[in-house]
Parts: structure tokens; sequence; C-alpha cells
């Protein structure tokens, strides 16, 4: 507010601002708010997922395949870790009496990169000690401990969704100004590729898409190659939202002024217009996240997206598809549970969102 | 009414033919076809290889193919599928049926239930119903359809009350047709239920929300204060006209359930379009997913040429404009 203004009359309430104003709705929202800290925890967590985890994404044990979750339990004042050995038969472990080590915290272990680029091996927890694994979520076919390699697919699967959905709207925002403000041939033309897109079954267009990338690109390409498939699909819907709202927009005074006063055509798009139609924006992206997020899952899962040993939590789902390894080892659906933790989420927040822009039910 | 329906019908065709060579035009850009493979063959010489792309004119740029291919799917011919060596026309056919099938069975499932719980939540507003119904729609909604299929296919090995997988069993054939009918609505039910399980709980939202709105106007406390029971101002007067902008999320619906059940069809092997697109596309049997693309849009258009038709009937200022 005006912090310049030396005294205040403390009678005199400032009006709120409207992001004040709506930040307090928001608030008031006890469900959106959970929404919005899950979120902030999952990120979070994405972010520091090489620290947190307490084995690389590729890090395989051959002789602990399909092993069981091995939870820490309490023994006096420590977190000990029991032991498990092979028994007989497949995949059957044996609690080893007796054998325990003490859990601990911020131990040296596997090589990684924070954030992509400063080396470093301290994890959160573990026990130091190869023969005493903590695999809190056990482990997938290989061996690998599905804990880890939820965090690291959480990376992509989490970033995904927000650069899809940034790059999608960018393009619809602008597009559809364009559209709506023109208008004329230029709009038709825009819309009728946008019915174009539209009518075309989502999954049915994603896969006619990945057909013009050549198999077997490196992680990094899938990657962007997800992005630009999961962005050309998404951006038509808000295209036609902004161009509705657009057209209704270029008729208002203040963009009337902003045109009288010489500004450039583009200027009074982007300056003017656009940012009227934020607050929908803002919600509908929040609630169009999640769609980004299934969309990577289910092109890793069919086998098409992000490739093995990197993880993703829809490549990781592929292990589950198969129904005797789904009937013994439930943990390989854990990060199916991740997802609907995540979209929930989403789904909270812009439930909230929407609530609180909407200014008119008070 | 017919000159509104001829013009959403004449419409639909500019769609489909932009659609196709949308897809055309994916393929074309596509790195390798179906030959790429047959060329590493030793044993197939550059001879054969050049005689059948010549037969299925691969050997001509994209547009010619794509008048080729246009050519003959008007007359109901969807070429051959190179992987399969059959006739497209037959595989897509069933497919489609398949896949047709499987989202009318859901669609019911979806709306049936939808449908009376959105109206039961809007009339106990406020209640215990209403906030049950908005729980079930949360999570509904949250639900990745992957991961529903997964815990089906689960829920049916470790019951054993549905067949895992698959549209009938490999006894099919010897059946007697009434066993055959049970035979594919057992194996159906289960896939029905979790794709009409992602799509319930956006109707009954919807609905709830719609019949909320008309509870409120003024005509419904009109006929309340005329002594109208509950159950008749709710029937007659609050829910007709909360129906039409229902109706309007039918195509929106759809859209999602053809998206659906290419998920479900994948994890529980139902013989679908999305199954097969997903097999011709890693065969690189391109024609093959052109063809289970412009169908699977053709099944989403008609489908919204039936829900304006639906509107068209049940709300007089769309038909007569």
């Amino acid at each position: 507010m005006n912090e310049t203004a030396p005294i205040q009359s403390p009678a005199i309430e400032q009006p709120l601002s409207p992001w004040r104003l709506f930040w307090r709705r928001l608030r008031q929202r006890r469900i959106a708010m959970l929404g919005g800290v899950i979120l902030v925890v999952l990120y979070l967590v994405a972010l520091f997922a090489g620290f947190v985890a307490p084995y690389r994404y590729d890090h395989l044990d051959t002789n602990y395949s399909f092993h069981p979750p091995i939870w820490p339990k309490p023994q006096g004042f420590h977190l000990v870790v029991p032991r498990y050995e092979p028994g007989n038969g497949a995949f059957i472990y044996r609690l080893v009496p007796n054998g325990t080590k003490p859990l601990r915290f911020f131990i040296r272990g596997d090589r990684y990169k924070l954030f992509g680029f400063i080396p470093a091996t301290i994890h959160l927890f573990g026990t130091r000690d190869p023969n005493y694994p903590v695999y809190l979520l056990g482990t997938d076919q290989f061996g690998r401990d599905v804990l880890s390699r939820l965090l690291y697919g959480s990376q992509i699967s989490l970033s995904i969704g927000i650069i899809g959905i940034l790059l999608s709207f960018t393009f619809g925002m602008i597009i559809g100004g364009i559209s709506g403000y023109f208008s004329g041939w230029t709009d038709t033309v825009i819309m009728r590729l946008c019915e174009l897109i539209m009518s075309i079954p989502a999954l049915y267009l994603i896969i006619s898409l990945r057909n013009t990338f050549p198999p077997g690109m490196s992680s990094a390409r899938v990657y962007a190659m997800i992005v630009v498939i999961l962005s050309f699909i998404g951006w038509a819907s808000m295209a036609r939202v902004i161009r509705g709202m657009t057209l209704s927009l270029r008729e208002q005074q203040f963009v009337l002024a902003a045109r009288a006063l010489g500004q450039s055509h583009l200027k009074v798009i982007v300056r003017h217009i656009l940012p009227n139609t934020f607050s929908y924006v803002i919600v509908a992206a929040t609630l169009s996240v999640p769609y980004y997020i299934l969309g990577e899952v289910v092109l890793s899962f069919l086998g098409v997206g992000i490739q093995e040993p990197n993880a993703s939590w829809g490549n990781m789902l592929t292990a589950a598809q198969n129904t005797e390894y789904l009937q013994n080892y439930p943990w390989l659906l854990a990060p199916g549970a991740a997802i609907f933790v995540t979209v929930l989420a989403f789904n909270f927040l812009g439930d909230g969102l929407r609530d609180a822009a909407d200014t008119k039910s008070l | 009414m017919w000159s509104y329906l001829f013009k959403r019908l004449l419409h639909m065709v500019p769609l489909l033919l932009g659609v196709s060579l949308l897809t055309f035009l994916l393929m074309a850009l596509s790195p390798g076809n179906y030959y790429t493979a047959l060329q590493q063959n030793p044993q197939i010489s550059p001879d054969t290889i050049a005689r059948l792309k010549a037969q299925f004119h691969l050997d001509q740029p994209w547009y010619v193919q794509y008048i080729y291919w246009l050519e003959n799917v008007l007359r109901g011919n969807f070429g051959y599928s190179m992987a399969y060596h059959i006739p497209a026309t037959s595989l897509i056919i069933a497919r489609l049926w398949n896949t047709f099938l499987l989202s009318f069975f859901a669609l019911i499932i979806a709306w049936g239930v939808a449908v009376p719980l959105g109206i039961w939540a809007a009339v106990k507003r406020g209640s215990w119903v209403d906030h049950g119904c908005s729980f079930i729609a949360f999570v509904g909604l949250s639900v990745p359809d992957v991961l529903l299929s997964l815990l089906a296919l689960w829920f049916a090995a470790a019951t054993g009350w549905f067949p895992v997988g698959g549209a009938e069993s490999p006894l099919h054939d010897f059946m007697s047709p009434a066993q055959q009918i049970w035979d594919r609505v057992h194996h159906l039910i289960l896939p029905a239920i979790v794709l009409a399980s992602s799509d319930l709980a956006g109707i009954m939202r919807r609905m709830r929300s719609c019949l909320l709105d008309t509870l409120r106007a003024e005509y419904v406390t009109a006929a309340r204060a005329r002594g109208l029971g509950e159950g008749w101002v709710v029937w007659k007067h609050a829910l007709r006209n909360a129906i039409n902008p229902l109706l309007t999320i039918f195509g929106y619906s759809l859209a999602a359930l053809l998206s659906g059940a290419f998920i479900v069809e994948n994890i529980m092997a139902w013989p679908g379009l999305g199954r097969l697109t997903m097999e011709a596309f890693f065969a690189k049997d391109s024609y093959l997913v052109v063809d289970c693309v412009v169908m699977a849009t053709g099944l989403l258009v008609a489908g919204n040429f039936i829900a304006d038709l639906l509107l068209a009937w049940s709300d007089p200022r769309i038909r007569l404009k």
C-alpha cells in the first residue's frame, strides 16, 4: 500500500487492492489452502529430489527385486532399520532377527546433481551400509527403490505440467487476443484451426503427433517433445475463450482510449486487453495443469514418452500393468497414488481460486 | 428444425476433411514408414520393396497419397493394413464397433448415475448427501484413468468375478447365442464402469449447479406459492429447464469419454480403436493410424451432432433460430 504517506488517519481505512481482496477470499477457503500447501510441498520435494531420495533413480540392487517396503522402527531413542534376507523361492524375504542398523540422517551416498548442476553426495537419510537398505516404498522388478524413482519422476511429471501450461497458455492468449482484436478473416482462419484441433479426441491427436518424432531420442529431447505436443493441443481451447473475452473488451472505453493515443495493435492487445483476462486465465491454468501431467503419464505409460532408466510417474506404472506383479507387489501402484494426490491438490486449489475470483457471489 | 440440422450436418464435412488432411500431413512428416524396416531385411529385394511402395503410392508426395486415400475412403475402402495384411476396412469397423459399445455403455452408466445423484444433491443442498456427493465428485475428478484401470485389473484378478482384459473369452465361438451375449456383457462391465466413473463427477457437479440455478428462479417460487408439491415443482418446473445447459456438456463429455476409452482399451486389452491406434503406431502402419484418428474424430463429431439434435429437441429457441 501507500507507505510514503507520512501521516495516516487510522479512521480512514484504505480500500484493498483487487489482489489483496482476492487473497483474502482465497484464505477463507480451507480446502483451497490445503491444496496449495500440498502443492508447495510436492514442488519443493521435487526440487530437492536428489537430496531427499535415499538412492539414485538408476541404483540397481538385483538381489532385492520386488522387495516389500522396509520401515525403520523406533528402538530407544533411535530409529533402526531391520534387515531382510532373500529366502527360498521367488522374491520372498525373511526378517533377520536382531540384525538392525540405526537410521542416520545427512549421510553420504549416491552421487547426484542438486538442481541439475551442483554435484552432491549428501542424502537426507540412510544407513551407510549397503547390506541394510531402506526401501520405504519397496523395490521394483530390477531392485530399484520405488521411493527414489518416485521422487526423481516427480521432477519430470510435475514440471511438465507447469512448463506445458506456460507455453500453451501464452500462445493461446496471444493468438486468441489477435483473433478477437482483428476479427475478419484472421479470426475465421484461427477459429477454424482451433475447432479442427479440438474436434480430434486428444489422445488420438497426441499419438499422431508423437508419430512425427523419431523413436529413440535422448531423454531431454523426449521431455521437450512432450511439452511441444501437449502445448500444440492445449492452446486451442484457451485461444477460443480469450478471443470471446477480447471481442467484448476491445469495445471498452480504455481500449478505445489506448488506440486513440496511437498505441500499436500489439501493445493494445498485450498491455490493455490481455491483463483483463488474467483472473480467468489463472483459474483455467490451475485446473488444466492436471491434464498436462496426465498427458505425460499416459505417453510414458504407453512406452512412447520418457524412457527407462529415467523415471517418470507414467513409465513406473507400466510395470503395474502386469496383473501378477500387481497382485503380489501392490506398492508398484505408488506413482498412481502420487498422481492422484497431485491432481486432487490442483483441483482443490483451482476450485478455490475460481470461487475467490468470482466476486459476484459474495 | 430440419434446416438447422442440415446446416450442422454440412458443417461436419469440411471438419472431417480438415482432420484427415492434418493427420495425413503429420503422417507425412513422420520419419520412416512400414517399409523402412523391411529395407533392413536382406531377404527382401529392393525391387520388391519398390513394387510394394508403388502399389500403395508411398513413392508419391504426400498430397498425392492423400488424394488417393480420400478417393478410396469415399468409396468405403480404408486401404490395406500393411502390418495385418488384411483390408483395413474390416479391421477398423470391428474395432470401431467395440469402441462404440464401450463408450455407449459407459455413457449410459455415467449419465444414469450422475443425473439422479446431481438432482438429489441439489434438492438436499447442504445436507450430508450433498457433501458426500461433492466429495465423490472431487475424488472422481482426480483419479486418473490409468490408475483406475489398473485398480480394476487388480480387482478382476484378485476376485475372479470379472475376466482380466479382452472382449470375449477364448471359447466364445463355441457358445450358444445367449451365452455369447452374456460373455460379451461380462467382459464389457468392468471397462465400462471404469470409463464411466471418470466422466461421472463432471456431469454430477454440472447437474447440481444447473438445478440449483433454476430452483432459485422466480417461476419456481411462483409454482411453490401456488401450493404445488415439492416433487412436482422440481420435476416439472425446475428440472425441465436445468436439462438444457446439461445437454451442451454432452459433447464435451463425449470427447473426454473417447480419450478415456483410449486409455482403458490399452490397459484392459479391450480391442477398440485406441488399442488399434497404438498397435498400428508401433508397427509403423501409418495409413492405419490415420484411419483410426479419422474414425475416432468421426465418432466424436457424430456424437456432437446427436448432442445438437437433443438440444434442438429440448429447446425450441435453438430449433426455431
